[in-house]
């Protein structure tokens, strides 16, 4: 039975009794918790091989639990932090950061409703009616962890880095939210799974192409991955925001760092690649699905890695020009024909 | 309305308890030694010299001012982009004038030297 509930918030659609939308939540937050520490791994090892050499590969069978030995000792470090720092914005900065990434991995579908034990469930954390929106809204609220862990730890770096992780979230949200129009106007809904069962002819990859690439590249800016990682330039400002961060603090920034990439990865997957949806007709059962999710989203991991070993680092007016220049341009004038497209051809 | 959204709380409330654990787990289990540097902010082996308030480059501010403007833009563009089909041409030539008065303001902005870096 479909249910909506009419409130001052969206609306959202759901199946499951409460014990399953609770059990639930829990499972795929388990997947995202296990999924950071193989991006992490496959970074390192990947990065050692681009540059000619092993990555790690003495912890366990080919360095597989480097990141638990990593997390082991980063737990392990004393607790301290400037005399010149905030304490308790200090330490609320990195929890909020990872609430808000792991939040928006709440809004990734795996697949649709499947039954299980005779109850309908929906493979995401909640359908949304308003899917980008909640992705666009925590995605702001995320800039408040990096912004207040710079600004209270009281250190001329942390707080350079914190202005320049400012300006570069907002300058690059607008091109994000603004590369989805297109697709919103072709699919004619903002529900995540809805955009996916829209592109059963074709995925918005191809058609959208432009959008996809404004998108991408924004999302390249509003994750801090190289080569739009300014925020922590270590050459210039030794780690940014994260300066005088250290053990566990420094661990969840991380944590929520690598989880945005898995978060950005699934939102393209799923609004530009078709999401669960397979090519050339293929219809496999639906317990395929969240592999073949997870197998277009390790697509775009990947290519956030090898970015990172490939291109420079940007200058700070070069990614300034890129955003507000080509960017937001680009991609109104995407809106604008998408626009014009959808309404002449219905 | 808790129901429709309670994975959301519960993605929330796990988000919370792990950033949490990974805060206050060091005070618990790593060693306590506390010397009088250690607690200086990072200035590469020099005292420090920072002080609460320091001044700041305008750029970053007017940057700020310009996002307001641009994604009211998009907020505005949402609405119209769910329901394009249902209104037609009429929601077409709205957004046409829309944009065309956005994009008025953006060259504006990009003459009057705003999107420049200094």
């Amino acid at each position: 039975m479909l249910s909506t509930v009419p409130t001052v918030l969206a609306d959202v659609r759901y199946f499951e009794p409460w014990w399953i939308q609770i059990l639930k939540g829990i499972v795929i937050f388990a997947v995202g918790l296990q999924l950071v520490p193989i991006v992490l791994l496959a970074e390192r090892k990947l990065l050692g091989r681009f540059q000619q050499r092993y990555g790690p590969n003495r912890v366990g069978p080919f360095g597989a639990i480097q990141p638990l030995a990593d997390i082991l000792k980063l737990l392990t470090k004393e607790q301290f932090r400037p005399r010149t720092s905030i304490g308790w914005l200090f330490a609320l900065a990195p929890i909020v950061s990872i609430i808000t990434a792991v939040a928006a991995f709440a809004i990734i579908p795996f697949g649709n409703t499947v039954d299980i034990f005779g109850t309908r469930v929906g493979l995401y954390g909640v359908d949304v009616s308003i899917g980008p929106l909640y992705l666009f809204a925590f995605g702001a609220v995320a800039f408040y962890g990096i912004m207040l862990g710079g600004w209270a730890s009281g250190s001329k770096y942390s707080f350079l880095g914190a202005m320049r992780a400012a300006a570069q979230l907002i300058s690059y949200e607008v091109s994000q939210g603004l590369a989805l129009i297109g697709v919103v106007m072709t699919a004619g809904t903002l529900s995540l799974t809805g955009i996916v069962e829209a592109q059963q002819g074709m995925w918005y990859i191809v058609p959208q192409a432009v959008g996809f690439i404004v998108f991408l590249v924004a999302s390249f800016a509003e994750t801090n991955r190289a080569p739009f990682d300014l925020v922590e330039a270590d050459a210039e400002l030794v780690g940014g925001y994260n300066t005088e961060y250290g053990g566990g603090r420094f661990a969840s920034y991380f944590f929520a760092e690598y989880l945005n990439v898995l978060v950005v990865s699934g939102v393209v997957t799923t609004v530009f690649l078709g999401g669960w949806l397979l090519p050339f007709g293929i219809d496999p059962p639906t317990w395929v699905d969240p592999f073949v999710v997870l197998a277009k989203m390790s697509i775009f991991v990947l290519f956030f890695i090898w970015v990172r070993a490939t291109l420079p680092r940007l200058r700070y007016d070069q990614l300034m020009s890129l955003g507000w220049k080509i960017l937001l341009p680009l991609a109104t004038l995407n809106a604008l024909v998408t626009a014009i497209l959808v309404v002449v051809t219905h | 309305m808790l129901r429709s959204y309670l994975p959301a709380i519960v993605f929330l409330l796990l988000g919370a308890g792990v950033g949490a654990a990974f805060t206050t787990l060091n005070s618990v289990l790593g060693p306590k030694r506390q010397i009088e540097h250690k607690a200086d902010p990072y200035e590469c082996g020099l005292p420090s010299e920072i002080k609460q308030g320091f001044r700041f480059g305008i750029s970053f501010y007017l940057i700020a001012m310009l996002f307001i403007l641009f994604d009211i833009e998009v907020l505005f563009l949402y609405p119209v982009a769910v329901q394009l089909r249902a209104f037609g041409s009429f929601a077409l030539v709205e957004t046409i004038v829309f944009i065309a008065l956005l994009f008025v303001a953006f060259v504006y902005v990009w003459r009057r030297g705003a999107l420049e870096w200094r």
